[in-house]
């Protein structure tokens, strides 16, 4: 009796291997593919180069050109009259360009403060698919502005040229946690060469951004600059703020559009962190949009190793 | 005596299974996928296909990981992967059909053949039918195909947009080169 229970279930065994043989070859395939591959980099945590002034790990591909055009207007509270700031605006022009797939250069120009800029980024570390080797992705970025306004902040007519340089230290940390949901941390080191006096050169802050997508071509967007306190004292009019931006993404094939609300009027780290004046609260809100177009200017043709 | 024979009887046949699984295989195969408009055009290209073929049943079976197709244009890579066939959602392509037609896999010569089956993608399976051309060499198959897709078919949207620029169907070529595997 106990035998024969086991020749039963050996035939059954057979007769199930012998039907299943035929599905098995798309089995064996994914078995054998899924354990050699797990070692995709995540791509896509953010859609742009910006979240609204912060700048994202992204960076455009090794060569590819990307052409920005950031345009803030005034601020809401100057009301009806001037279209509720419509009137007024403030822009930067910016080219970004690939010169490998993790090491990219922007310059910049914008007309606040008749301010240039350029800058640095390197993506040291990029996060990793699935197998959780590496968690978050990891990029440097070096950004230098020179103001040529020729009377800033005051009656300072006479500024040498070395007192209109300024630094920005940054390291993003970014990690995609689904595909609708990332987040980005920037702790930020700014160097003012030149500060009104009992400001500190140097100065620490802290950004945090987030993207949440509502659609597979649309995102939300939010970010927040914080300034540590007791470094930059000196008044401003208004009052120094810390800044905050929202953003509404909408991806278009190699455009995208954002529409965003900030309390900073300009978009470089060291004049938006540093020299923001007025809160939400009282009103001091620019709209302003940034769109971005990518050129490729070289074939992309290898994997984005 | 009797039982104990048929036993082991039993038990070499289920080794044989094992034993005759001479299936040729490639984790090197080619796909490339082709959109031709007058504002743009599209290559995507991926030499990591994985496909097996099973000479006695003539079961052939593919799976490609979506992420592995190269684009000319960067941008192009990565709106692929995230809008449109969502590759962390469903990351492989596959395809389970079989070979049928005048051939003999056992002996060299090159057939025309026609293939059907289910292909997967994007989380739709479809049922598809092309033509096919295997080249049987001592101890390799060398197999080329080509068809269309529509990425309506697969539930791949392309917003209106962006939809002068894709073509409604696109050029899939297909070149495998098997061997025998043990």
């Amino acid at each position: 009796m106990n035998t024969r229970k086991i020749f039963l279930s050996l035939i059954l065994f057979i007769s199930v291997f012998r039907s299943a043989a035929q599905d098995s070859l798309l089995k064996s395939l994914n078995n054998s593919m899924s354990s050699a591959a797990n070692t995709g980099y995540v791509t896509g945590t953010f859609k742009a180069l910006y979240i609204v002034n912060m700048k994202t790990i992204e960076a455009p591909a090794a060569g590819a050109l990307n052409v920005e055009i950031q345009h803030r207007f005034g601020t809401i509270n100057t009301g009806a009259y001037n279209l509720w700031g419509l009137d007024f605006a403030t822009l930067r022009l910016g080219l970004d360009y690939g010169i490998s797939d993790r090491f990219s250069v922007g310059i910049g120009r914008s007309s606040y403060l008749q301010t240039f800029d350029g800058y640095l980024k390197y993506k040291l570390l990029r996060q990793t698919d699935q197998s959780m080797r590496v968690p978050v992705s990891v990029s440097l970025l070096g950004t230098s502005s020179y103001f040529t306004n020729h009377a800033p902040l005051g009656d300072n007519a006479q500024i040498s040229s070395s007192s209109r340089f300024n630094y920005t230290f940054q390291m993003l940390i970014a990690r995609k946690f689904s595909s609708r949901f990332s987040f980005e941390l920037t702790p930020t080191f700014i160097h003012y060469n030149m500060v009104t006096a009992p400001d500190n050169n140097n100065v620490f802050a802290l950004a945090g951004g987030a993207r949440m997508k509502i659609t597979k071509r649309m995102a939300i967007t939010a970010e927040y600059n914080y300034l540590f306190p007791n470094q930059l004292v000196s008044p401003l009019d208004p009052p120094r703020s810390n800044s905050l931006s929202f953003g509404w993404d909408i991806e278009t094939g190699g455009h995208v559009f954002q529409l965003v609300f900030t309390n900073s009027q300009s978009m470089i780290e060291s004049q938006y962190i540093g020299q923001t004046a007025g809160t939400w609260g009282k009103g001091y809100v620019y709209f302003g949009f940034n769109i971005s177009r990518n050129f490729n200017l070289k074939p992309h043709d290898k994997p984005k190793a | 005596m009797h039982i104990r024979f048929c036993f082991i009887f039993l038990v070499a046949t289920c080794l044989s299974v094992n034993g005759f699984c001479q299936n040729y295989m490639t984790k090197t195969g080619f796909i490339g996928f082709y959109s031709k408009t007058s504002l743009e055009d599209i290559k995507a290209e991926n030499n990591q296909v994985y496909a097996v073929l099973d000479p006695a049943s003539h079961h052939l079976a593919f799976a490609v990981l979506l992420k592995g197709f190269i684009f000319t244009k960067e941008l192009m890579q990565e709106h692929f992967n995230e809008n449109y066939v969502e590759s962390d959602k469903f990351p492989k392509a596959t395809f389970s059909g079989v070979c049928s037609g005048d051939m003999d896999l056992n002996k060299e010569g090159t057939y025309q053949i026609v293939i059907k089956g289910d292909l997967t993608l994007h989380g739709v399976t479809k049922a598809i039918e092309t033509t096919a051309q295997l080249d049987v060499k001592k101890d390799h198959i060398k197999g080329t195909s080509a068809f269309k897709l529509k990425p309506e078919d697969f539930n791949i949207t392309i917003p209106s947009i962006v939809r002068d620029k894709i073509s409604s169907e696109m050029s899939v070529k297909v070149q495998i080169d098997l061997t025998r595997s043990n």
